[in-house]
């Protein structure tokens, strides 16, 4: 039988096992090749230099923020809102653990040293990611209690103006939320009283 | 399984040897060394080479003292960051914010010049240019030729001229360094005309370097501007290593599985 | 016993899996393998010459590749084109490894592409029955050619401007039209922000979608008749009993697996390249190139990149501009009536007699020179040679129908000739 052009010898025994192997070592040789091809690729979509230049630690100087005042700043393309909060505002955080989602911050972000109730180091100052943890709005602050437009319940924080979610004045979420999280918080320290810094853990 | 022959028979693997070893002897082969001579020199220069290699890290270090120290106040290199350099050449960031970042400035800065453009433009006659990529532009060897070329002019605005770029605008800023020398022309006929080529350069005062110390500087300077042209060249070389050598071992393995199908081809 | 796998008759069907079913039935995927992979039957004796067509394909995939995560980051503009490369070679993770896979790329495209016509051109693959297979080619290399020119404007260096200046002024020549066409061909006065953009979206879009169409066609034109090869022989008219040509193999598994070698040995020069001389003498990446644009400072010498060079020294050598931009364009219009030219009654150059041979060594001869004359500045010895090679790279248009049909040709055999190999 001319089959073609390639051979019909009855003598020729094709090594099935060999073939089988040549071409499982050459796939998988050629299978890493390609994942380190890929590899630098994916790794040009890190932040470029540029951008982790522009992302250095954002300084504060906290000796204009007047008690009650909240002021916002940029941190790594995001908005920071700061707080210096006045005793009445610490106070009122303690009387509505039942209408939060998450009053102890288990499911939230935040660094070691504000996962307590005000949310920060020091209960003067909260530092916040202004970013709604819904999908990314800036919410909108809202300090005056018992506000008439939100409800008696209120004791004063943020209310977003995308979806309707609201958080206290420690960026805890309500109930009733379409956020499930609490405002996240950004790493930050006191150089000395006057100073904050945003993006260092240390002072 | 027998394993027969596991490179291909045809070719002349002894002499693809022999041709990769003297490539390689080749490349690693030292440049060579120009030799200073007595007072009259300087007729081969244009066969000077810089002779420089961007994996001497104390030398590109060096450089790049000297360069923010003498070159910055002019030129900029404005593609490179301090903190880049601190990291690729190995400087630790105290010595670093220390030695090399301006007070004024932040690690993360590119590196400006302070000279004001349209000062510049006035007093030279052009903006002196950035050199982030004046060693891709040029090469090396002609910014050592130029860095060592420079000759008192007195017909020119700043009363210097340089043998590889003649009529720049650049002064001779490190003649304090090199000393001042004048070149000698002489007569020649090319092409049936008259005409002046370079001849020689005479010392007419030394500087505070040696002729040898100041070729040092240099050339450590022009490492320092081929570092900065190409940063990661040492990463692209190293890594080239390695990519090529894998690339052999897949090369085989496929042809070894090329040579297993194709027994059945008659 | 037979190596291509088939049940013995009577066999019940294999089952494929499940998933794989599943796709099968609703993508012609079956017919796609069996008809252009397992059932398409190549000449056996395909050679050295016969890696170029699948090389260039690669490339093309890497160009693609490494074009789109360029334009990641890559901002067109006269304010931050070149500032934006500068920001992908030291800024971006692994940036100057993606430029450099691009930027020789390119050269390694035009090398492959070459030989992959010289292939043609050699054994006669442009001649019938594949006369639009060489045409769609042709389209496909002047497509290629654009883009190259094209992308090269975009770093906007100093020879990026230069010789998007001169390239365009060439279009200036076309008698009546020529200034208004230059004029709208800038979108300004003078090559400017409007062009670099307006290449920036030829170059990234409308170029890569021609050039993907075409080579869609190509291959399509390609299965259509088959593969030529280095004897010029027609392999489908010497059928076998199962109806497959005697003198054919199977493409997958002997060509896909015979391609992959050439692939390796490829990627290894290839390496070589991107690591140790991306710039490879400035043959790649011209030195000028590293200044910024400077309408104001011409290069010393403005030169294409190699690979548009000999079309650069033909136009070069006619001292009239006009009549200089009408042969760069008979140039290349020769390409295309190259399978009428050509009345030898062979194929191959094998069989062809030292007249044909003589012209075609001479021609690429020609081609050589004018890649080296049009590097070189204009200067007499240069200008002598470029005329000399013009005239030579024309003569083997020119005469061909003269001299294909006096050449002594050689018998040709009935059956393939092949070797078995290692």
């Amino acid at each position: 039988m001319a089959d073609s052009g390639v051979i019909a010898d009855e003598e020729f025994v094709v090594d099935e096992s060999r073939r089988k192997l040549l071409v499982a070592a050459t796939a998988a040789t050629g299978a890493v090749g390609i994942a380190f091809a890929a590899a630098p690729f994916i790794s040009s979509w890190l932040p470029s230099e540029r951008a982790q230049a522009l992302g250095l630690p954002t300084q504060f100087d906290l000796s204009k923020l007047e008690p009650g005042q909240m002021a916002v700043t940029v941190w790594r393309k995001q908005p920071i809102y700061i707080v210096h909060r006045t005793p009445e505002m610490v106070a009122s955080l303690t009387n509505h653990d039942a209408l939060l989602k998450d009053p102890g911050s288990k499911d939230s972000e935040q660094p070691a040293y504000a996962a307590n109730v005000a949310r920060s180091r020091t209960p003067a100052y909260l530092v916040l990611i202004g970013t709604c943890t819904h999908l990314g709005c800036l919410p909108k602050a809202h300090f005056e209690p018992r506000d008439p437009a939100i409800g008696s319940y209120w004791p004063g924080g943020w209310l977003c103006p995308c979806h309707g979610s609201r958080f206290d004045l420690a960026g805890r979420v309500f109930e009733g939320s379409p956020a499930s999280v609490n405002l996240r918080v950004p790493p930050y320290s006191f150089p000395d009283a006057r100073k904050l810094i945003i993006g260092v853990d240390q002072a | 399984m027998r394993m027969r022959n596991l490179l291909p028979r045809r070719v002349p693997w002894r002499a693809v040897l022999a041709v990769c070893i003297a490539a390689a002897a080749a490349a690693g082969a030292p440049a060579q060394e120009k030799s200073a001579g007595a007072e009259a020199f300087g007729s081969d220069w244009q066969s000077w080479k810089a002779g420089t290699s961007v994996v001497d890290l104390p030398s590109v270090q060096r450089g790049a003292r000297d360069f923010l120290g003498y070159c910055n106040g002019c030129h900029s290199l404005k593609f490179v960051r301090y903190a880049r350099i601190g990291t690729d050449l190995k400087i630790p960031p105290n010595l670093l914010q220390q030695d090399l970042v301006p007070s004024t400035r932040k690690p993360t800065d590119y590196i400006t010049s302070p000279m004001p453009p349209a000062d510049a433009v006035s007093w030279f006659g052009k903006q002196p240019p950035d050199l982030s990529l004046i060693a891709q532009e040029r090469g090396i060897n002609y910014l050592y030729q130029y860095l060592t070329t420079f000759y008192v002019d007195p017909s020119r605005p700043t009363g210097a001229n340089n043998l590889a770029l003649a009529t720049t605008a650049m002064p001779d800023v490190l003649s304090d360094l090199e000393g001042l020398k004048r070149a000698v022309f002489k007569n020649v006929e090319i092409d049936g005309t008259q005409q002046t080529a370079f001849d020689h350069f005479e010392t007419l005062a030394p500087g505070a370097m040696t002729r040898e110390q100041y070729e040092g500087f240099v050339r450590d300077i022009v490492n320092f501007l081929d570092y900065v042209g190409e940063p990661e060249q040492a990463h692209r070389r190293a890594l080239g290593v390695w990519v090529v050598l894998f690339l052999l071992v897949f090369t085989w393995l496929t042809w070894l599985l090329k040579r297993e199908y194709w027994k059945d081809v008659h | 016993m037979s190596v291509v796998e088939k049940p013995p008759a009577g066999a019940p069907p294999q089952k494929t899996g499940g998933l794989r079913a599943w796709f099968y039935k609703r993508l012609p995927i079956e017919e796609f393998i069996s008809s252009q992979l397992t059932g398409y039957y190549a000449p056996k004796n395909f050679n050295f010459w016969y890696f170029f067509g699948f090389l260039s394909l690669f490339v093309l995939a890497l160009q693609l590749a490494t074009g789109i995560f360029l334009t990641m980051f890559y901002k067109p503009g006269e304010a931050t084109a070149f500032d934006s490369v500068a920001f992908i070679m030291r800024e971006v993770d692994y940036g100057w490894l993606i430029r450099y896979l691009h930027s020789t790329g390119a050269s390694a495209f035009f090398i492959v592409v070459y030989l992959h016509m010289f292939r043609a051109l050699l054994y006669g693959s442009y001649k019938r029955p594949r006369e639009l297979l060489w045409l769609i080619g042709m389209l496909v290399y002047f497509a290629l050619m654009a883009e190259a020119f094209l992308g090269y404007v975009l770093p906007w260096g100093n020879m990026s401007y230069w010789a998007a200046q001169v390239i365009v002024n060439i279009f200036g020549t076309i008698p009546g039209i020529g200034p208004g066409l230059v004029e709208w061909i800038r979108g300004d006065y003078g090559i400017a922000d409007a062009t670099l953009n307006r290449f920036f979206a030829l170059h990234v879009v409308a170029v890569p979608l021609a050039l993907l169409l075409l080579v869609v066609l190509h291959l399509v034109a390609l299965r259509q008749t088959g593969s030529n090869n280095p004897d010029g022989i027609e392999i489908k008219e010497k059928l076998g009993p199962d109806g497959k040509p005697l003198d054919g193999i199977p493409f997958h598994p002997y060509y896909t697996v015979k391609d992959t070698v050439g692939l390796g040995v490829f990627l290894v020069l290839f390496a070589i390249v991107v690591f140790f001389v991306p710039t490879f003498g400035g043959y790649f990446l011209e030195p000028a190139n590293f200044e910024p644009a400077n309408p104001f400072s011409t290069p010393p010498e403005i030169t294409p990149s190699w690979y548009l060079t000999p079309y650069y020294a033909i136009l070069r050598g006619i001292p009239n501009q006009r009549l200089g931009a009408l042969v760069l364009v008979l140039a290349l219009v020769a390409y295309l009536l190259l399978p009428w030219l050509d009345r030898s009654p062979v194929k191959s150059m094998r069989y062809k007699g030292w007249i044909s041979r003589l012209f075609f060594a001479l021609f690429i001869v020609s081609f050589l020179g004018l890649v080296y004359v049009g590097l070189h500045p204009v200067e007499p010895f240069y200008v002598l040679m470029g005329r000399i090679c013009t005239a030579l790279y024309f003569a083997y248009f020119v005469l061909m129908p003269w001299y294909t049909r006096i050449d002594p040709v050689r018998p040709v055999p009935e059956r393939l000739r092949f070797h078995a190999h290692a």
